[in-house]
């Protein structure tokens, strides 16, 4: 126990001397600073791109390519300085009451990225109206409704995709929704078929229904399942920063933390793997824990200077499980709910509210266990703590 | 010891070290407001400034020391051209004073030490700012404002380039309680005026009785010498303090610093000779102007406020004696009640100003010779 003080003390010496004062580094060899993606020829070609662009910035194509581009990059990183990027591309267009459709959807995937979702949804109506037919609209639509907790909105979108969209993405978009409102076994194995059926699909879309399985089957308590499709889906993409948290995701509620700390060492960048990397560590009992605490915490910080909000979730669940402050969990995860309702978001509501007895957030949680009708085995068995009283 | 240190480097090397963070661009601008000077810090992360003006001079995705050395004309002239700063309409004159680095949660930052001139004492200052908004508008400019002991914030993004900050005066009272606070707190931490009071107040509680020192009779004795002594050193250094803190009298530092340690040694020798009893006030009155240079310098180097001279100026003097008079009021109490016994005469009296002798000794030949002798 002393040692574990020790160590604490000693890391966050060790991090608040990290920023202590500017300073000239002894050697002019010395690295200060590693370029993301390093010398991969992925990033090559978007310098392309951009040195493309820079010499023609009013071509709409171009633009186009290079904000997806950076999209899918910040995706994957989960780094948000991508996503200005893509932005700036888009700059002639951006402030545009009109902009052409193939802006306006990206322009709502960047709002919805940080959730602004009202504009989003705006966006993707006026393009809609302008073509009922542009199935990267509807997907989209259907994405931030299903963030939002509207379902029928939802399952109207998905609709609109049959015949537009690859069949296995149709099933995806409807069993996402299917499954967190009442017909989650239906759900995923209509879409498990479906992924079965259509094993030729290219690899990014059977990474993102994978992902999507194993998510599904953890919440139906059919975990071996789960595990399948989670190993599935990152021997299709090792990289990608949310299957990485889904997975580890499942495997701290199945209490096999060691495999977290071996999953998340070296990816750490992303504040919500960093999260569930910490969590991992004091569930594990391993040393760091207090460290990557304190890091998390100055990350947190950072992100208040600004004044995002992008991260209350995140924040919620470092607050309870790694300060064990209920009361500013219970405060973080309801101004999340007020925003978005996904299944991670009601679980961390659903922690909160039992740890700090926050009569809102309990209230919240019953109400939406009763109307969404969601099934998800490890909310259910926090739910069941609430108790039936107010 | 060596095993204790091993032991901490090695539970340091268990800690996690601080992962770079994957965070939205932001650069941390600091400007403190003086008059018409202002002195600023800008912070800007590197990844930032090699999408802006080039970094990575040989490709290999790692960014040295020596690269961004060779680039810090460049990196200035970048940062300057996006920020402006003004004074009721008129441009403040910026530059960049000093280039160094620093870490915060996303990675390596260039730091821009900058000073600035307006051209005239500023009460509102005017920032535009446009830093990266062309290659990330998701970034921000976060700046902190400081204005004597007020500190406001700023969030700079492509929707708010450009806002007009108002100084805020900070209140009278809050500025006169600051200087009291710095006052009661040089005196807290500055031993040598406290042991020349304690010197002179020592035999406050005794009386000289042919060749001997008796207790005296009455509190009220007691506390009237205490008074005199007070009154009188605080009179003479607040005379001095003024003078020399408006500027109209000064003295070398040197002098005046080892000149307050022989009035230490002076104080409290006479507690072991008596030369002087009763007019232990007049000693205090002549050394107090002594020790109220000392008292300026401090002032001097807190720097006084030109809008309230006077009100800092009484601030800290008010500080002063109240430090002052807590050191009395412990000291009176105890004294007067060991007066009679042995233990004060030998002990706290003799033994006390002999070891004042010593000390202020070596204070002595430390300032007087600019030796370093007590750590």
């Amino acid at each position: 126990m002393l040692g574990k003080i020790i160590v604490s003390l000693a890391c966050a010496g060790a991090i608040s001397a990290a920023g202590a004062a500017p300073y000239i580094p002894a050697s002019g060899a010395q690295v200060l600073e590693r370029l993301p993606g390093g010398l991969d020829p992925g990033k090559r070609a978007l310098q392309g791109l951009r040195t493309a662009l820079a010499a023609d910035p009013h071509n709409l194509d171009l633009a186009g390519a290079l904000a997806q581009r950076y999209i899918e990059q910040s995706r994957r990183d989960g780094d948000p300085r991508y996503l200005g990027y893509a932005q700036a591309a888009l700059a002639p267009w951006w402030s545009q009451p009109q902009p052409p459709s193939s802006v306006l959807v990206l322009r709502a995937t960047l709002r919805q990225s940080t959730h602004q979702f009202a504009p989003a949804l705006t966006d993707l109506e006026t393009v809609l109206q302008r073509d009922s037919g542009n199935s990267q609209a509807w997907l989209t639509r259907a994405t931030v409704q299903l963030i939002t907790g509207d379902f029928a909105g939802a399952r109207t979108s998905c609709m609109r995709l049959y015949s537009r969209a690859p069949e296995l993405v149709v099933q995806a978009c409807l069993a996402s929704v299917g499954s967190v409102s009442g017909q989650a076994a239906a759900s995923y194995d209509r879409l498990r078929q479906s992924a079965t059926a259509r094993a030729d699909s290219p690899s990014a879309i059977r990474a993102w229904v994978s992902t999507l399985l194993g998510e599904m089957a953890a919440r139906l308590g059919r975990y071996e399942e789960a595990e399948a499709h989670f190993r599935a889906a990152l021997a299709l993409d090792a990289a990608d920063s949310y299957l990485l948290g889904a997975y580890a995701d499942f495997l701290l509620d199945r209490g096999r933390a060691p495999e977290v700390v071996r999953l998340l060492k070296d990816k750490t960048q992303a504040d919500a793997l960093l999260l569930r990397y910490a969590i991992a560590l004091k569930a594990a009992g391993l040393p760091g824990a207090a460290g990557a605490s304190a890091d998390l915490a100055a990350r947190f910080d950072a992100a208040m200077r600004r004044r995002d909000s992008v991260h209350q979730r995140e924040q919620a669940r470092f607050e309870l499980a790694l300060r064990g402050d209920a009361a500013a969990a219970a405060r973080l995860a309801k101004l999340n709910w007020a925003v978005q309702k996904e299944p991670a978001d009601l679980r961390i509501l659903a922690q909160a509210a039992v740890a700090s007895k926050d009569p809102e957030a309990r209230a919240l949680v019953r109400g939406w266990l009763n109307t969404s009708r969601i099934e998800d085995a490890g909310t259910a068995a926090i739910a069941a703590q609430l108790g039936s009283g107010a | 010891m060596i095993a204790r240190c091993l032991l901490l480097a090695a539970l340091l090397l268990a800690c996690t070290l601080p992962a770079q963070a994957h965070k939205a661009s932001d650069s941390y601008l600091n400007l403190a407001v003086q008059g018409q000077r202002i002195d600023g810090q800008w912070d800007i992360a590197l990844r930032d400034l090699e999408m802006a003006v080039g970094l990575d001079a040989n490709g290999d995705a790692a960014i040295t020391w020596d690269e961004v050395r060779a680039r810090h004309a460049a990196i200035g002239a970048y940062a300057l051209a996006r920020l402006k700063l003004s004074s009721d309409g008129a441009a403040c004159a910026l530059r960049v004073t000093q280039h160094l680095v620093d870490t915060h949660t996303d990675g390596a930052y260039a730091v821009l030490r900058l000073q600035g001139d307006c051209p005239a004492p500023v009460t509102a200052l005017g920032v535009d700012y446009s830093l990266l908004f062309d290659i990330d508008p998701q970034h921000k400019g976060l700046l902190q404002l400081t204005h004597g002991a007020v500190t406001g914030t700023a969030i700079f993004a492509p929707d708010a380039r450009s806002q007009l900050l108002p100084l805020a005066e900070p209140s009278r009272w809050r500025q006169f309680a600051d200087y009291v606070r710095h006052g009661v707190w040089h005196i807290w931490i500055g031993f040598d005026h406290i042991l020349f009071l304690v010197s002179l107040l020592l035999p406050a509680v005794l009386v000289r009785h042919e060749g001997r020192w008796q207790g005296r009779e009455t509190l009220k004795a007691s506390v009237l010498d205490v008074l005199k002594i007070v009154t009188a050193f605080t009179l003479a250094h607040s005379l001095t303090l003024t003078l020399a803190a408006l500027g109209a009298l000064s003295l070398p530092s040197r002098l005046v610093e080892s000149a307050i340690a022989a009035s230490v040694i002076l104080a409290a020798l006479n507690n072991l000779w008596p030369l002087v009893h009763r007019w232990r006030a007049l000693v205090a009155f002549a050394f107090g102007l002594i020790h109220g240079f000392g008292f300026a310098s401090v002032l001097a180097d807190l720097g006084l406020p030109q809008g309230a001279l006077v009100l800092s100026l009484v601030g800290f003097n008010v500080g002063v004696e109240l430090g002052q008079l807590a050191i009395v009021a412990a000291f009176l109490p105890l004294a007067y009640l060991l007066r009679r016994g042995l233990f004060y005469r030998r002990v706290v009296l003799t033994g006390g100003s002999a070891l004042i002798v010593v000390l202020a000794t070596v204070w002595l030949a430390e300032r007087a010779l600019d030796l370093k002798l007590l750590a």
